[in-house]
């Protein structure tokens, strides 16, 4: 039980997916204008995780490992990833119209999110177990939201302020980026490993 | 190698078929008349037709219960178009644009305090009311202007907003937008407006602006079809608007604060009429 609550905090805080792995940081800048899109697709990407994470370590263990070709793994994960959250989409936009257009919009570019990716790859190379690997999944997608929602926040107030031109948009983005980040390496030793 | 190609083939070969399927078990039926009428809608999703976006509006036009001219960015062409999608007549009603009914600017109008603070209209107004003596005039601190999708609104020299009756569609996004509610919608066929927002009697109106509306009732004694003055403001009855009377009753006002736009735009303005 200890051991799920410290992948768990280290998954969050110690190494923050987009914070202190860098993972992700397209959405990160592109959806991280407005609170409510942040949390849209934060919602949407631990969702898409946490299913990513059972289908990959199946297809891991399952088909790659027991045919000798591992060397495969990233383009099968890709392959994987994308149809899955295709199929996610379709069905979510059957079986509940309110779900998708709140989530919808997010679903297309997480396909190709690199997070995603990096999260499969990741439960295979420290040798997560199903379980581990799902929790590990669920972890990493807080800290993604937590990273989003915490940057949209900024943005907000600092639409307002006077950024000098040379600054505006993007550049004031990374910036804030970057101060995050080393605000999230506090959280550094907190957990061993 | 074989097994390589075989395997990855495989699981690519598994999920098209997966999704092949579930296309076709989850399709989402989307009436055809709703994708013609979001192609032909202008796409700016401003929100001027009262949906959110042009998706929005094009779902509300196809279902047949939603006039096709609502879409004033798009205009007549963007009208027609619809209503041939829908087969039903056009009617395309007069187009609104939006007025900024303030000539207060800097020289004409006091200022109760100088303001130094964020140069945006809605922060100005917290403090103390803005910074304008004139409870309704135009704070012309640009708030409209970065609300404009359609880069309609300038403010001059002088400090004052003013709208080009070309380039704006009727979106309404600056009227929504002022803090001072100092921007109306008027038919764009009518060219003579009240340009004044204060609700103060004339004698306070005179201490902080010289181009006010004073309440005079001069406009409306001489052409009352047009005019009508209603808590000593001004303001022009747009449905029996006549443009000989109105500028008749323009020309007796004596604060001059009743514009004919079709004569030329406020001073410092690069709009041209």
């Amino acid at each position: 039980m200890t051991g799920f609550l410290i992948i768990l905090v280290s998954s969050i805080f110690v190494n923050n997916f987009v914070l202190a792995r860098f993972l992700g940081l397209c959405p990160f800048m592109g959806v991280s204008k407005k609170i409510d899109t942040a949390i849209g697709m934060g919602a949407a990407v631990t969702f898409v995780m946490a299913v990513a994470a059972m289908v990959t370590w199946v297809i891991q263990y399952f088909i790659l490992a027991k045919f000798g070709i591992e060397y495969l793994q990233t383009i099968a994960f890709i392959l994987v990833i994308a149809s899955l959250v295709q199929l996610v989409e379709m069905v979510i936009q059957k079986t509940s119209p309110v779900l998708y257009q709140s989530l919808g919009i997010f679903l297309p570019l997480i396909t190709t999110n690199c997070a995603v990716l990096g999260l499969a790859v990741l439960n295979i190379q420290v040798g997560y177990s199903f379980l581990e690997s799902v929790i590990f999944a669920i972890g990493a997608a807080l800290g993604f939201t937590l990273a989003m929602v915490l940057m949209a926040g900024i943005r907000e107030r600092v639409d307002l302020g006077p950024v000098p031109k040379c600054f505006q948009g993007l550049p004031i983005a990374f910036l804030t980026a970057g101060l995050m980040s080393l605000a999230f390496m506090g959280f550094a030793g907190l957990v061993k490993g | 190698m074989i097994g390589a190609v075989l395997s990855l083939g495989g699981i690519g070969f598994l999920a098209a078929v997966i999704l092949g399927f579930a296309s076709k078990k989850f399709a989402v039926e989307v009436d055809p008349k709703e994708e013609a009428i979001l192609n032909a809608l202008p796409g700016a999703n401003c929100g001027a037709c009262g949906y959110p976006g042009c998706s929005g509006y094009a779902k509300a036009v196809a279902s047949g219960q939603v006039d096709p001219s609502l879409c004033t960015p798009g205009g007549k062409a963007v009208v027609e178009k619809i209503a041939q999608i829908m087969g039903v007549e056009a009617v395309v009603a007069d187009p609104m644009v939006a007025v900024v009914c303030c000539q207060g600017d800097n020289e004409k109008a006091k200022d109760k305090y100088k303001y130094l603070g964020v140069q945006d209209c809605i922060t100005a107004q917290m403090l103390a009311g803005g910074p304008k003596d004139c409870p309704g005039g135009c704070l012309g601190l640009g708030t409209c202007v970065a609300a404009c999708p359609f880069g309609a609104i300038e403010i001059t020299p002088q400090g004052l907003a003013v709208i080009d009756r070309e380039k704006c569609t009727g979106c309404k996004k600056c009227v929504s937008v002022c803090p001072r509610k100092v921007i109306k919608m008027t038919p764009k066929s009518a060219t003579v407006h009240v340009l004044c927002n204060s609700h103060d009697k004339g004698p306070m109106v005179k201490s902080y602006c010289k181009i006010g509306c004073i309440g005079c009732q001069l406009c409306k004694r001489t052409s009352p079809e047009v005019y009508e003055v209603e808590n000593f403001l001004a303001s022009v009855k747009y449905d029996t608007y006549d443009a000989e009377q109105a500028i008749a009753g323009m020309e007796k006002c004596p604060t001059k604060c009743i514009r004919d736009f079709a004569a030329g735009y406020p001073e410092g303005s690069t709009f041209k009429s």
